[in-house]
């Protein structure tokens, strides 16, 4: 149904490789002298992460904002994606004119730990064995992928981040940020987010993960050495994962129960329903520029990411004494992240006297609206950074 | 329902030559420079923004609803979307120097409790309301036998968002019954101007269409 063509000089997706060669990007290099101290215990050495950056820092480096990307998302947040050709994933809030302004702002993408467009993860080439790392490599949490993040700032000679800004697991990033290192983040803004994963997240996480281990071409995670690649179950896991985006009332608006190409039912297991045509196109695409073993990862990490448990039991402690000042924002029809999860981090915040906006954004798009084009949510974060910049004295350029 | 932007009509209040509402202004004096402030009900932001450039303070917001709440984030203040009457009782002792009630209170569902939190919240409160014993709301059930209508209570009594109407007396009847301090009351007239400081209380509850009280802990 879907026909990728493919790349020039290329003849299939993971030849050159994005994962240890992205395009179109940066990389820092960390070695031996530079380990990554992981949750699990472990040293991570060497490593590398992928970014790009908009704009320009200024002479006193306070202009640089992180933007955190989602599960699936990547550094092209405000490029075309070098692999779908696509346009960046947030252009709708970043760019000449947008709410996060290269103008203004020296803007850092970074691709998260445990992703697949090159910074280090199970897709990535293990420097001690040449092959990809498959199951090898660590599990990773928010926290080390946030920890690897301050490495990049650190290598960029960044002390302190202007703002911090992400949506979904791009928000609990934002979250950690603010918890780890609050005397780096002047402002965050964490969007359809919370601080920890519900239970039914995790579950949804969890059968995502089983269709991607129970496709045969899995092969316990070795697919890379193997030369195959659990496409149906990583089609499959996207397609779940999918539903969670959206809401009932906006896939009744799109689709409803209209037929695609046909004018009636084909008494078969065929598709149908145009949501079903939907569902499979978003598994299959997705598939052509995703790893399932990263999807893996991402999502273990998404489910261990519990912001109170970190701070002793109590969530305002996570936030003691903080100086950040914070924008929190959700949408009516997220029932991925519910707005009581936001209201929860807002008492939190407030018990710890922080200085904090919340804004409920009404819309029916579901956990997607954070991705879409929501002049409220532009106009909000526009607003927030302005006052933030004011309080900043970035004024004036 | 509590706290929203709605609960009376801001356009019928008077206003100073520089086009600030004269009952902002005067709550806006009764906190000190550089303070950290609470407002409850803030609305469209209109005094935390007067407050951050007139006082100098470090300002937060409360506001039930979105429309004013997005308004206010937009324009850079700190403000979240939430209920006099079920969440400040998240927020921590002292947390702040004043807390301020605005036009608010008669919208409370507990106004009682919501006091109560106020003054634990912050060490000063600073509330201002409608007047119910004011001569024209008094005419009106009197002589006319309907619930009074004025220009800056304009709702009928079946949508009102204003529950719990009281009087200049009643307020400080309530302080008395909790314990709280009246450090200053001022009570505005129909034009803004405040009443005679020597007037006695009923003069007050007569003649002044609003109360505005600065209070602080008995202790």
């Amino acid at each position: 149904m879907v026909h990728v063509q493919p790349l020039q000089g290329q003849t299939a997706p993971d030849v050159p490789r994005d994962a240890d060669h992205p395009r179109d990007s940066l990389i820092a290099h960390f070695g031996a002298d530079k380990p990554l101290k992981l949750d699990a215990g472990l040293e991570l050495s060497p490593f590398q992460i992928a970014y790009t950056t908009y704009g320009t820092l200024n002479a006193d480096r306070s202009n640089a904002v992180m933007v955190c990307h989602a599960l699936t998302g990547d550094q092209y947040v405000a490029q075309v994606h070098p692999v779908t050709k696509k346009s960046g994933w947030w252009e709708t809030l970043i760019g000449p004119g947008k709410s996060i302004d290269p103008a203004r702002y020296f803007v850092i993408c970074p691709n998260v730990l445990g992703g697949c467009m090159g910074s280090s993860g199970p897709a990535s080439t293990n420097p001690k064995t040449g092959k990809p790392w498959g199951l090898e490599f660590p599990v990773v949490t928010v926290r080390d992928m946030v920890r690897a993040q301050a490495m990049l700032l650190d290598h960029l000679g960044i002390d302190t981040l202007f703002a911090v800004v992400g949506g979904s697991m791009g928000g609990m990033q934002v979250l950690q940020w603010a918890a780890s290192y609050p005397e780096r983040v002047f402002a965050a803004v964490p969007i359809a987010c919370a601080t920890r994963h519900s239970a039914q997240n995790i579950a949804f996480h969890e059968v995502g993960r089983q269709a991607i281990m129970a496709d045969p071409e899995w092969r316990g995670g070795r697919y890379h050495l193997e030369g195959s690649n659990p496409r149906r179950g990583l089609a499959v896991a996207r397609m779940g994962a999918h539903i969670t985006y959206l809401s009932d009332a906006a896939l009744h608006r799109k689709f409803g129960r209209k037929f695609q190409d046909r004018e009636n039912p084909t008494f078969s297991f065929d598709a149908d329903f145009e949501v079903e045509s939907y569902l499979r196109h978003q598994g299959s695409t997705f598939v052509e520029r995703f790893d399932a073993n990263s999807y893996l990862y991402l999502t273990r990490a998404m489910d261990y990411f519990d912001l109170a448990a970190d701070a002793g039991g109590t969530l305002a402690h996570a936030f003691k004494g903080t100086q950040t000042r914070f924008c929190v924002i959700s949408f009516t029809s997220d029932w991925l992240f519910p707005t009581s999860e936001s209201r929860a981090t807002v008492h939190a915040l407030n018990a710890a006297s922080a200085r904090v906006s919340f804004a409920e954004i009404v819309t029916d798009k579901g956990h997607d609206a954070f991705l879409l084009d929501e002049p409220e949510m532009s106009g909000i974060v526009r607003g927030f950074l302005e006052g933030a910049r004011k309080a900043r004295g970035l004024t004036g350029r | 329902m509590s706290a929203t932007t709605n609960d009376f009509d801001a356009a019928k209040i008077a206003r100073n030559s520089a086009g600030a509402r004269v009952d902002l202004v005067l709550v806006s004096q009764m906190v000190t420079r550089g303070a950290k402030v609470l407002d409850v009900g803030c609305g469209d932001g209109e005094l935390l923004h007067l407050l951050g450039e007139s006082r100098d303070v470090d300002g937060r917001g409360i506001e039930l609803s979105r429309e004013g709440v997005n308004e206010c984030v937009a324009k850079g203040l700190a403000v979240i979307q939430g209920d006099a009457d079920t969440d400040l009782a998240d927020y921590p002792d002292d947390a702040f120097d004043y807390v301020i009630l605005s036009q608010t209170l008669q919208a409370t569902r507990h106004p009682r409790a919501v006091l109560e939190h106020m003054l634990r919240i912050g060490r000063h409160a600073v509330v201002s309301f409608p007047n119910f014993g004011h001569w024209t709301v008094r005419l009106q059930l009197l002589f006319a036998g309907h619930m009074p209508q004025t220009d800056i209570l304009p709702y009928s009594w079946y949508d009102t968002p204003n529950i719990h109407h009281c009087t200049i007396k009643d307020f400080v009847q309530l302080c008395n019954t909790i314990g709280v301090k009246i450090e200053k009351a001022v009570a505005l007239n129909a034009w803004g101007s405040p009443l005679r400081l020597n007037a006695p209380w009923w003069f007050w509850n007569l003649f002044g269409e609003q109360g505005v009280f600065l209070l602080s802990r008995k202790d």
